[in-house]
Protein backbone atom coordinates (compact mmCIF):
# COMPACT_ATOMS: atom_id res chain seq x y z
CA UNK A 1 0.00 0.00 0.00
CA UNK A 2 1.58 3.46 -0.89
CA UNK A 3 0.89 5.92 1.50
CA UNK A 4 0.03 9.39 1.33
CA UNK A 5 3.53 10.78 1.91
CA UNK A 6 4.74 8.76 -0.51
CA UNK A 7 2.82 9.61 -2.98
CA UNK A 8 3.06 13.03 -2.34
CA UNK A 9 7.12 12.65 -2.71
CA UNK A 10 6.64 10.86 -6.58
CA UNK A 11 4.28 14.09 -7.40
CA UNK A 12 7.03 16.32 -6.13
CA UNK A 13 9.69 14.02 -8.08
CA UNK A 14 7.07 14.70 -11.07
CA UNK A 15 7.04 17.98 -10.46
CA UNK A 16 10.85 18.80 -10.48
CA UNK A 17 10.90 16.17 -13.56
CA UNK A 18 8.23 18.55 -15.43
CA UNK A 19 10.50 21.77 -13.87
CA UNK A 20 13.69 20.28 -15.23
CA UNK A 21 11.85 19.75 -18.90
CA UNK A 22 10.46 23.55 -18.70
CA UNK A 23 14.32 24.51 -18.82
CA UNK A 24 15.41 22.34 -21.48
CA UNK A 25 12.24 23.71 -23.29
CA UNK A 26 14.55 27.11 -23.04
CA UNK A 27 16.88 25.55 -25.84
CA UNK A 28 15.51 28.35 -28.41
CA UNK A 29 17.59 30.98 -26.47
CA UNK A 30 21.19 28.55 -26.95
CA UNK A 31 20.83 28.28 -31.17
CA UNK A 32 20.01 32.01 -31.75
CA UNK A 33 22.94 33.10 -29.74
CA UNK A 34 25.27 30.92 -31.70
CA UNK A 35 23.53 32.50 -35.06
CA UNK A 36 24.45 36.20 -33.66
CA UNK A 37 27.67 34.72 -33.33
CA UNK A 38 27.99 33.50 -36.79
CA UNK A 39 26.02 36.59 -38.40
CA UNK A 40 29.39 38.71 -36.62
CA UNK A 41 32.02 36.10 -38.08
CA UNK A 42 30.61 36.82 -41.31
CA UNK A 43 30.88 40.34 -41.16
CA UNK A 44 34.47 39.94 -39.93
CA UNK A 45 35.41 37.62 -42.42
CA UNK A 46 33.87 40.09 -45.16
CA UNK A 47 36.08 42.78 -43.87
CA UNK A 48 38.63 40.61 -44.35
CA UNK A 49 38.06 39.35 -47.54
CA UNK A 50 37.81 43.40 -48.56
CA UNK A 51 41.57 44.07 -47.09
CA UNK A 52 42.97 41.13 -49.08
CA UNK A 53 40.97 41.99 -52.17
CA UNK A 54 41.43 45.72 -52.04
CA UNK A 55 44.85 46.69 -50.69
CA UNK A 56 47.04 43.50 -50.84
CA UNK A 57 45.32 41.75 -54.59
CA UNK A 58 44.97 38.60 -53.01
CA UNK A 59 41.24 37.81 -53.16
CA UNK A 60 41.94 33.82 -53.83
CA UNK A 61 43.53 33.57 -50.24
CA UNK A 62 40.66 35.26 -48.47
CA UNK A 63 37.58 34.98 -50.57
CA UNK A 64 34.16 36.94 -50.46
CA UNK A 65 31.80 34.95 -48.07
CA UNK A 66 29.33 35.55 -50.73
CA UNK A 67 31.62 34.02 -53.39
CA UNK A 68 32.19 30.98 -51.12
CA UNK A 69 28.25 30.52 -50.98
CA UNK A 70 28.27 30.67 -54.33
CA UNK A 71 30.46 27.86 -54.83
CA UNK A 72 28.29 25.70 -52.64
CA UNK A 73 25.17 25.87 -54.21
CA UNK A 74 26.10 26.81 -57.93
CA UNK A 75 29.86 27.78 -58.92
CA UNK A 76 29.59 29.94 -62.15
CA UNK A 77 33.28 29.59 -63.09
CA UNK A 78 33.94 26.08 -61.62
CA UNK A 79 30.12 23.99 -63.21
CA UNK A 80 31.73 20.87 -62.66
CA UNK A 81 33.22 21.94 -59.10
CA UNK A 82 29.71 21.27 -57.00
CA UNK A 83 28.83 17.71 -58.78
CA UNK A 84 32.64 16.77 -57.62
CA UNK A 85 32.14 18.33 -54.21
CA UNK A 86 29.17 16.23 -53.42
CA UNK A 87 30.65 13.25 -54.68
CA UNK A 88 33.90 13.92 -52.26
CA UNK A 89 30.89 14.39 -49.76
CA UNK A 90 29.39 10.69 -50.26
CA UNK A 91 33.18 8.96 -50.88
CA UNK A 92 34.87 10.99 -47.31
CA UNK A 93 31.26 10.19 -45.69
CA UNK A 94 31.51 6.66 -46.54
CA UNK A 95 34.90 6.09 -45.33
CA UNK A 96 33.99 7.68 -42.01
CA UNK A 97 31.48 5.59 -41.57
CA UNK A 98 32.96 2.43 -42.20
CA UNK A 99 35.83 3.62 -40.28
CA UNK A 100 33.43 4.00 -37.44
CA UNK A 101 31.63 0.45 -37.57
CA UNK A 102 35.03 -1.26 -37.88
CA UNK A 103 36.10 1.03 -34.65
CA UNK A 104 32.94 0.16 -33.09
CA UNK A 105 33.52 -3.49 -33.12
CA UNK A 106 37.27 -3.80 -32.44
CA UNK A 107 37.02 -1.44 -29.47
CA UNK A 108 34.04 -2.76 -27.71
CA UNK A 109 34.75 -6.30 -28.06
CA UNK A 110 38.39 -5.34 -27.11
CA UNK A 111 36.73 -3.74 -23.65
CA UNK A 112 34.79 -6.01 -23.29
CA UNK A 113 38.00 -8.99 -23.40
CA UNK A 114 39.69 -6.33 -21.02
CA UNK A 115 36.89 -6.94 -18.67
CA UNK A 116 36.87 -10.49 -17.85
CA UNK A 117 39.94 -10.45 -15.95
CA UNK A 118 42.66 -7.56 -14.68
CA UNK A 119 45.22 -9.98 -16.26
CA UNK A 120 43.69 -9.47 -19.58
CA UNK A 121 43.14 -5.53 -18.87
CA UNK A 122 46.91 -5.40 -17.78
CA UNK A 123 48.05 -7.27 -20.59
CA UNK A 124 45.96 -5.78 -22.95
CA UNK A 125 45.55 -1.61 -21.91
CA UNK A 126 49.06 -0.52 -23.10
CA UNK A 127 48.19 -1.59 -26.55
CA UNK A 128 45.55 0.92 -26.32
CA UNK A 129 47.36 3.48 -24.97
CA UNK A 130 50.29 2.93 -28.03
CA UNK A 131 47.83 2.56 -30.80
CA UNK A 132 46.74 6.17 -29.05
CA UNK A 133 50.35 7.38 -28.98
CA UNK A 134 51.65 5.95 -32.39
CA UNK A 135 52.25 8.89 -34.70
CA UNK A 136 49.80 7.99 -37.92
CA UNK A 137 51.94 9.75 -40.11
CA UNK A 138 55.05 7.28 -39.51
CA UNK A 139 53.10 4.25 -40.62
CA UNK A 140 51.70 6.02 -44.22
CA UNK A 141 54.38 4.59 -46.11
CA UNK A 142 53.97 1.12 -44.70
CA UNK A 143 49.88 1.26 -45.01
CA UNK A 144 50.50 2.28 -48.58
CA UNK A 145 52.59 -0.37 -49.32
CA UNK A 146 50.66 -3.10 -47.57
CA UNK A 147 47.45 -1.97 -48.43
CA UNK A 148 47.27 0.02 -51.61
CA UNK A 149 46.33 3.61 -51.57
CA UNK A 150 42.98 3.73 -52.31
CA UNK A 151 39.52 2.83 -50.10
CA UNK A 152 41.21 0.54 -47.33
CA UNK A 153 44.25 2.10 -46.35
CA UNK A 154 41.72 5.09 -45.73
CA UNK A 155 39.67 3.03 -43.96
CA UNK A 156 42.65 1.73 -41.16
CA UNK A 157 43.68 5.39 -40.95
CA UNK A 158 40.23 6.38 -39.92
CA UNK A 159 39.84 3.20 -37.62
CA UNK A 160 43.28 3.84 -36.09
CA UNK A 161 42.22 7.25 -35.51
CA UNK A 162 38.65 6.77 -33.90
CA UNK A 163 39.75 3.61 -32.12
CA UNK A 164 40.80 4.97 -28.68
CA UNK A 165 38.12 6.55 -27.00
CA UNK A 166 35.98 3.09 -28.10
CA UNK A 167 38.41 1.27 -26.10
CA UNK A 168 38.77 3.25 -23.30
CA UNK A 169 34.79 4.59 -22.82
CA UNK A 170 33.37 0.81 -23.28
CA UNK A 171 35.87 -0.53 -20.58
CA UNK A 172 35.15 2.37 -18.31
CA UNK A 173 31.82 1.90 -18.88
CA UNK A 174 31.73 -1.85 -17.95
CA UNK A 175 33.83 -1.30 -15.08
CA UNK A 176 30.68 1.04 -13.73
CA UNK A 177 28.56 -0.93 -12.29
CA UNK A 178 28.75 -1.23 -7.98
CA UNK A 179 29.80 -4.03 -5.78
CA UNK A 180 26.11 -4.48 -4.68
CA UNK A 181 25.16 -5.07 -8.29
CA UNK A 182 27.89 -7.53 -8.86
CA UNK A 183 26.93 -9.27 -5.92
CA UNK A 184 23.34 -9.65 -6.81
CA UNK A 185 23.97 -11.39 -9.60
CA UNK A 186 26.76 -13.31 -8.17
CA UNK A 187 24.23 -14.37 -5.41
CA UNK A 188 22.44 -16.13 -8.00
CA UNK A 189 24.86 -17.87 -9.55
CA UNK A 190 25.10 -15.74 -12.69
CA UNK A 191 28.03 -16.53 -15.21
CA UNK A 192 29.74 -14.53 -16.88
CA UNK A 193 28.35 -13.94 -20.02
CA UNK A 194 24.91 -13.58 -18.21
CA UNK A 195 26.82 -10.78 -15.73
CA UNK A 196 27.90 -9.28 -19.32
CA UNK A 197 24.38 -9.08 -21.36
CA UNK A 198 22.22 -7.95 -18.75
CA UNK A 199 24.39 -5.89 -16.28
CA UNK A 200 28.01 -5.12 -17.57
CA UNK A 201 27.00 -3.88 -21.16
CA UNK A 202 23.60 -2.10 -20.46
CA UNK A 203 25.49 -0.24 -17.86
CA UNK A 204 27.82 0.34 -20.23
CA UNK A 205 25.81 1.83 -22.75
CA UNK A 206 25.52 5.56 -21.52
CA UNK A 207 29.28 5.82 -21.79
CA UNK A 208 29.99 3.19 -25.04
CA UNK A 209 27.60 6.35 -26.69
CA UNK A 210 29.98 9.37 -25.09
CA UNK A 211 32.72 7.31 -26.77
CA UNK A 212 31.03 6.75 -29.96
CA UNK A 213 30.24 10.29 -30.39
CA UNK A 214 34.01 10.92 -29.97
CA UNK A 215 35.17 8.78 -32.14
CA UNK A 216 32.38 9.61 -34.89
CA UNK A 217 33.82 13.02 -34.77
CA UNK A 218 37.22 11.54 -35.07
CA UNK A 219 36.07 9.56 -38.37
CA UNK A 220 35.63 12.16 -40.16
CA UNK A 221 39.08 13.73 -39.58
CA UNK A 222 40.61 10.25 -40.02
CA UNK A 223 38.62 9.82 -43.38
CA UNK A 224 39.72 13.61 -44.58
CA UNK A 225 43.97 12.71 -43.55
CA UNK A 226 43.43 9.63 -44.75
CA UNK A 227 42.24 10.94 -48.49
CA UNK A 228 45.40 13.28 -47.83
CA UNK A 229 47.97 10.37 -47.46
CA UNK A 230 46.55 8.26 -50.17
CA UNK A 231 45.25 9.87 -52.93
CA UNK A 232 44.92 7.07 -55.59
CA UNK A 233 41.62 6.52 -56.69
CA UNK A 234 38.18 8.60 -56.33
CA UNK A 235 38.71 11.86 -54.11
CA UNK A 236 36.85 12.42 -51.12
CA UNK A 237 36.91 15.49 -49.80
CA UNK A 238 40.57 15.56 -48.40
CA UNK A 239 42.00 15.02 -51.64
CA UNK A 240 39.71 18.23 -52.83
CA UNK A 241 41.05 20.02 -50.28
CA UNK A 242 44.56 20.18 -51.49
CA UNK A 243 43.54 20.35 -55.32
CA UNK A 244 41.67 23.67 -54.92
CA UNK A 245 44.44 25.25 -52.48
CA UNK A 246 47.39 24.17 -54.98
CA UNK A 247 45.05 25.92 -57.92
CA UNK A 248 44.16 28.99 -56.29
CA UNK A 249 40.48 28.25 -56.11
CA UNK A 250 39.90 30.28 -53.39
CA UNK A 251 35.87 30.28 -52.92
CA UNK A 252 36.03 25.99 -54.03
CA UNK A 253 38.69 25.48 -51.42
CA UNK A 254 36.85 27.60 -48.67
CA UNK A 255 33.26 25.98 -49.84
CA UNK A 256 34.77 22.59 -49.25
CA UNK A 257 36.42 22.81 -45.83
CA UNK A 258 33.27 24.24 -44.78
CA UNK A 259 31.59 20.85 -46.07
CA UNK A 260 34.08 19.14 -44.39
CA UNK A 261 33.29 21.32 -41.05
CA UNK A 262 29.56 20.24 -41.53
CA UNK A 263 30.22 16.49 -41.86
CA UNK A 264 32.05 16.39 -38.78
CA UNK A 265 29.25 18.81 -36.64
CA UNK A 266 26.75 16.27 -38.18
CA UNK A 267 27.82 13.01 -37.60
CA UNK A 268 28.68 14.35 -33.76
CA UNK A 269 25.30 15.84 -33.33
CA UNK A 270 23.99 12.13 -34.84
CA UNK A 271 25.54 9.93 -32.78
CA UNK A 272 24.75 12.35 -29.73
CA UNK A 273 20.76 12.00 -30.69
CA UNK A 274 21.07 8.58 -30.99
CA UNK A 275 22.37 7.80 -27.60
CA UNK A 276 19.95 10.11 -26.28
CA UNK A 277 17.35 7.86 -28.03
CA UNK A 278 18.87 4.74 -26.85
CA UNK A 279 19.41 5.56 -22.76
CA UNK A 280 18.21 8.80 -22.71
CA UNK A 281 15.20 7.26 -20.73
CA UNK A 282 17.49 5.97 -17.81
CA UNK A 283 20.40 8.12 -18.03
CA UNK A 284 20.89 11.90 -17.65
CA UNK A 285 23.88 13.18 -20.18
CA UNK A 286 24.87 16.35 -19.08
CA UNK B 1 2.87 -18.39 0.45
CA UNK B 2 3.16 -22.45 0.30
CA UNK B 3 5.24 -24.42 1.65
CA UNK B 4 4.15 -27.45 -0.53
CA UNK B 5 6.89 -27.27 -2.98
CA UNK B 6 9.82 -27.51 -0.20
CA UNK B 7 11.03 -30.88 0.62
CA UNK B 8 10.41 -32.49 3.44
CA UNK B 9 13.39 -32.70 5.95
CA UNK B 10 13.33 -28.71 5.64
CA UNK B 11 10.38 -28.98 8.19
CA UNK B 12 12.75 -31.09 10.13
CA UNK B 13 15.26 -28.92 11.19
CA UNK B 14 14.93 -25.98 12.76
CA UNK B 15 17.81 -24.28 13.14
CA UNK B 16 18.29 -22.39 9.67
CA UNK B 17 21.75 -20.52 10.58
CA UNK B 18 23.90 -21.93 12.67
CA UNK B 19 27.33 -19.90 13.61
CA UNK B 20 30.04 -21.53 15.43
CA UNK B 21 33.46 -19.91 16.48
CA UNK B 22 33.53 -18.32 13.15
CA UNK B 23 36.62 -16.15 12.75
CA UNK B 24 37.27 -13.99 9.69
CA UNK B 25 40.44 -12.57 9.03
CA UNK B 26 41.62 -10.23 5.49
CA UNK B 27 44.24 -10.72 3.56
CA UNK B 28 45.50 -7.42 4.89
CA UNK B 29 45.54 -9.07 8.18
CA UNK B 30 42.36 -7.10 9.68
CA UNK B 31 40.13 -9.51 11.92
CA UNK B 32 37.05 -8.54 11.29
CA UNK B 33 35.56 -11.67 13.25
CA UNK B 34 36.78 -13.97 16.12
CA UNK B 35 34.49 -16.49 17.53
CA UNK B 36 31.07 -15.79 17.23
CA UNK B 37 28.64 -18.17 18.33
CA UNK B 38 24.69 -17.42 16.58
CA UNK B 39 21.91 -19.10 15.51
CA UNK B 40 18.92 -18.18 13.89
CA UNK B 41 15.57 -20.40 14.13
CA UNK B 42 12.69 -20.64 12.02
CA UNK B 43 10.37 -18.09 13.16
CA UNK B 44 13.24 -15.87 14.39
CA UNK B 45 14.11 -12.45 13.33
CA UNK B 46 17.49 -11.38 14.29
CA UNK B 47 18.87 -8.14 14.65
CA UNK B 48 22.75 -7.22 15.03
CA UNK B 49 23.69 -4.32 16.57
CA UNK B 50 27.46 -3.42 17.00
CA UNK B 51 29.53 -0.05 16.07
CA UNK B 52 30.64 1.07 12.77
CA UNK B 53 33.61 -1.68 11.38
CA UNK B 54 32.43 -4.34 13.91
CA UNK B 55 32.25 -7.01 11.20
CA UNK B 56 28.44 -7.19 11.12
CA UNK B 57 28.18 -6.46 7.35
CA UNK B 58 30.70 -9.68 7.08
CA UNK B 59 28.25 -11.59 9.04
CA UNK B 60 25.77 -11.53 6.63
CA UNK B 61 28.48 -11.75 4.21
CA UNK B 62 30.07 -15.52 5.31
CA UNK B 63 25.74 -16.03 5.88
CA UNK B 64 25.17 -15.72 2.07
CA UNK B 65 28.04 -17.58 0.51
CA UNK B 66 29.73 -14.42 -0.91
CA UNK B 67 32.53 -14.87 1.56
CA UNK B 68 34.10 -17.81 3.55
CA UNK B 69 34.83 -17.70 7.07
CA UNK B 70 38.94 -18.26 8.01
CA UNK B 71 37.80 -20.34 11.30
CA UNK B 72 34.96 -21.76 12.41
CA UNK B 73 31.53 -23.42 10.93
CA UNK B 74 28.94 -21.87 9.19
CA UNK B 75 26.38 -23.79 8.26
CA UNK B 76 23.29 -22.76 6.52
CA UNK B 77 20.31 -24.90 5.96
CA UNK B 78 18.19 -22.47 4.00
CA UNK B 79 17.80 -23.21 0.46
CA UNK B 80 15.95 -20.09 -0.53
CA UNK B 81 17.81 -17.13 1.04
CA UNK B 82 17.01 -13.05 0.65
CA UNK B 83 19.31 -10.51 0.83
CA UNK B 84 18.91 -7.31 0.80
CA UNK B 85 21.44 -4.36 0.20
CA UNK B 86 22.19 -1.26 1.94
CA UNK B 87 21.38 0.62 -1.79
CA UNK B 88 18.56 -0.83 -3.39
CA UNK B 89 20.69 -1.81 -5.94
CA UNK B 90 18.57 -1.30 -8.61
CA UNK B 91 19.32 -1.77 -12.01
CA UNK B 92 18.02 1.73 -13.48
CA UNK B 93 17.27 0.95 -17.21
CA UNK B 94 14.64 -1.53 -15.76
CA UNK B 95 11.29 -0.52 -14.82
CA UNK B 96 10.14 -1.46 -10.91
CA UNK B 97 8.31 -4.77 -12.89
CA UNK B 98 11.82 -5.80 -14.79
CA UNK B 99 13.80 -4.98 -11.29
CA UNK B 100 11.56 -6.97 -9.45
CA UNK B 101 11.93 -10.27 -12.27
CA UNK B 102 15.33 -10.06 -12.30
CA UNK B 103 15.99 -13.20 -10.02
CA UNK B 104 13.46 -15.08 -11.11
CA UNK B 105 14.50 -14.05 -14.63
CA UNK B 106 18.78 -15.39 -13.82
CA UNK B 107 17.49 -18.28 -11.95
CA UNK B 108 16.10 -19.28 -16.11
CA UNK B 109 12.34 -19.03 -14.80
CA UNK B 110 9.88 -18.88 -17.26
CA UNK B 111 8.60 -15.25 -18.33
CA UNK B 112 5.12 -16.44 -17.07
CA UNK B 113 6.10 -17.69 -14.15
CA UNK B 114 8.71 -14.75 -12.96
CA UNK B 115 5.72 -12.26 -13.78
CA UNK B 116 3.76 -13.94 -11.61
CA UNK B 117 6.01 -13.73 -9.01
CA UNK B 118 6.77 -10.43 -9.53
CA UNK B 119 2.97 -9.11 -9.77
CA UNK B 120 2.80 -10.66 -5.83
CA UNK B 121 5.52 -9.51 -4.62
CA UNK B 122 5.08 -5.77 -6.20
CA UNK B 123 1.14 -6.33 -4.44
CA UNK B 124 2.98 -7.45 -1.02
CA UNK B 125 5.02 -4.52 -1.00
CA UNK B 126 2.54 -1.77 -1.36
CA UNK B 127 3.83 -0.61 -4.81
CA UNK B 128 0.74 -1.90 -7.28
CA UNK B 129 0.38 0.57 -10.17
CA UNK B 130 4.12 1.81 -10.28
CA UNK B 131 5.16 -1.61 -12.32
CA UNK B 132 5.97 0.98 -15.29
CA UNK B 133 8.27 3.26 -13.43
CA UNK B 134 11.79 3.61 -13.58
CA UNK B 135 14.03 3.22 -10.17
CA UNK B 136 14.78 7.03 -10.46
CA UNK B 137 11.25 8.16 -10.71
CA UNK B 138 10.98 6.70 -7.07
CA UNK B 139 11.61 7.89 -3.44
CA UNK B 140 14.08 6.39 -1.65
CA UNK B 141 11.80 4.89 0.31
CA UNK B 142 9.69 2.93 -2.94
CA UNK B 143 13.39 1.96 -3.95
CA UNK B 144 13.91 -0.01 -0.85
CA UNK B 145 10.17 -1.22 -1.28
CA UNK B 146 11.38 -2.67 -5.21
CA UNK B 147 14.63 -4.06 -3.72
CA UNK B 148 12.17 -6.00 -0.97
CA UNK B 149 9.83 -7.00 -3.63
CA UNK B 150 12.59 -8.26 -5.80
CA UNK B 151 14.34 -10.73 -2.73
CA UNK B 152 10.30 -11.61 -1.86
CA UNK B 153 10.62 -13.22 -5.53
CA UNK B 154 12.58 -15.98 -4.23
CA UNK B 155 10.09 -17.05 -1.50
CA UNK B 156 13.27 -16.83 1.24
CA UNK B 157 13.30 -19.31 4.07
CA UNK B 158 16.06 -16.84 5.26
CA UNK B 159 16.22 -13.19 4.85
CA UNK B 160 19.37 -11.36 5.21
CA UNK B 161 18.90 -7.41 5.50
CA UNK B 162 21.87 -5.10 5.46
CA UNK B 163 21.09 -1.94 7.34
CA UNK B 164 18.63 -1.59 4.67
CA UNK B 165 17.09 0.89 6.27
CA UNK B 166 20.01 3.23 7.03
CA UNK B 167 19.56 6.15 4.19
CA UNK B 168 15.84 6.76 4.69
CA UNK B 169 14.33 9.10 6.76
CA UNK B 170 13.23 8.49 10.27
CA UNK B 171 9.19 8.48 8.96
CA UNK B 172 9.62 6.19 5.85
CA UNK B 173 11.86 3.77 7.89
CA UNK B 174 9.44 3.46 10.81
CA UNK B 175 7.00 2.71 8.25
CA UNK B 176 8.95 0.24 6.29
CA UNK B 177 9.58 -1.40 9.89
CA UNK B 178 5.91 -1.90 9.90
CA UNK B 179 5.56 -3.26 6.32
CA UNK B 180 8.55 -5.34 7.23
CA UNK B 181 7.07 -6.55 10.80
CA UNK B 182 3.60 -7.53 8.65
CA UNK B 183 5.51 -9.64 5.73
CA UNK B 184 7.57 -11.43 8.68
CA UNK B 185 4.77 -12.75 10.04
CA UNK B 186 2.77 -13.17 6.61
CA UNK B 187 5.44 -15.02 4.59
CA UNK B 188 7.54 -17.19 7.61
CA UNK B 189 10.96 -16.21 6.39
CA UNK B 190 13.45 -16.43 9.53
CA UNK B 191 15.20 -12.69 9.51
CA UNK B 192 18.99 -11.74 10.62
CA UNK B 193 19.05 -7.92 10.43
CA UNK B 194 21.89 -5.43 10.69
CA UNK B 195 21.38 -1.77 11.91
CA UNK B 196 23.00 0.93 13.64
CA UNK B 197 19.69 1.71 15.26
CA UNK B 198 18.89 0.32 18.93
CA UNK B 199 15.13 1.19 18.96
CA UNK B 200 14.88 -0.27 14.95
CA UNK B 201 16.73 -3.75 16.09
CA UNK B 202 14.31 -3.74 19.41
CA UNK B 203 10.79 -3.35 17.34
CA UNK B 204 11.60 -5.85 14.87
CA UNK B 205 13.15 -8.37 16.24
CA UNK B 206 12.64 -11.42 18.69
CA UNK B 207 16.57 -11.73 19.05
CA UNK B 208 18.71 -8.60 19.63
CA UNK B 209 22.31 -9.31 19.36
CA UNK B 210 25.14 -7.03 20.57
CA UNK B 211 28.66 -6.85 19.04
CA UNK B 212 31.53 -5.55 20.23
CA UNK B 213 34.11 -3.54 18.31
CA UNK B 214 36.65 -4.77 15.98
CA UNK B 215 37.19 -7.89 15.83
CA UNK B 216 33.55 -7.85 16.72
CA UNK B 217 32.10 -10.82 18.42
CA UNK B 218 29.07 -11.50 20.32
CA UNK B 219 28.83 -10.06 23.98
CA UNK B 220 25.34 -9.89 24.75
CA UNK B 221 21.90 -11.74 23.18
CA UNK B 222 18.47 -10.35 24.46
CA UNK B 223 15.44 -12.09 23.91
CA UNK B 224 12.74 -9.41 22.89
CA UNK B 225 9.43 -10.38 24.90
CA UNK B 226 6.76 -8.38 23.06
CA UNK B 227 4.45 -10.50 20.76
CA UNK B 228 3.83 -11.03 17.34
CA UNK B 229 2.42 -9.13 15.02
CA UNK B 230 3.66 -6.18 17.23
CA UNK B 231 1.99 -3.05 17.96
CA UNK B 232 2.90 -0.01 16.85
CA UNK B 233 2.42 1.85 19.78
CA UNK B 234 4.81 -0.48 22.09
CA UNK B 235 7.50 1.31 20.90
CA UNK B 236 6.02 4.13 23.68
CA UNK B 237 5.73 1.87 26.03
CA UNK B 238 7.94 1.93 29.49
CA UNK B 239 8.88 -2.04 29.20
CA UNK B 240 10.16 -1.21 25.07
CA UNK B 241 12.18 1.99 26.25
CA UNK B 242 13.66 0.08 29.68
CA UNK B 243 14.91 -2.72 26.70
CA UNK B 244 16.60 -0.21 24.49
CA UNK B 245 18.29 1.32 27.53
CA UNK B 246 19.68 -2.14 28.02
CA UNK B 247 20.52 -2.98 24.77
CA UNK B 248 22.29 0.55 24.11
CA UNK B 249 24.29 0.08 27.76
CA UNK B 250 25.50 -3.18 26.69
CA UNK B 251 26.68 -1.55 22.80
CA UNK B 252 28.46 1.21 25.02
CA UNK B 253 30.46 -1.17 27.26
CA UNK B 254 30.97 -3.74 24.21
CA UNK B 255 32.62 -0.59 22.23
CA UNK B 256 34.86 -0.04 25.05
Amino acid sequence: MVTLQEVTESRAARATSLAVRRTKKRTPATWWQPVVVLALLVGVWWLVAAYYDKSKGLAFLVPYPHLVLQALVNDPTQPTFNQELWQALGRSTTVALTGLAIAIVIGVAWAVLMSQARWLERSLYPYAVVLQCVPILALVPLIGALFGYGFPSRVIVTVMIALFPMVSNTLFGLQSTDKGQRELFQLQGAGRGTRLAKLQLPAALPSIFVGLRTSAGLSVIGAIVGDQFFQRGNPGLGVLIQVTASRLMGPELYATIIVASLLGVAVFLLFGLLGRLAVGRWYDFS
Amino acid sequence: MSTATAPLTETVTSTLLDFHDVEMTFPDGTVALRGVHLTVDRGEFVSVVGPSGCGKSTLLRIASGLESASHGVAQVDASRIGYVFQDATLLPWRSVQDNVELLAELNGQSKQARRAKADRAIELVGLTGFEKHLPKQLSGGMRMRTSLARSLTLDPELFLFDEPFGALDEITRERLNDELLRLFVEQQFAGLFITHSVSEAVYLSTKVVVMSGRPGTVVRTFDVPFPMPRDPDIRFSPEFAELVGEVSRALREGHR
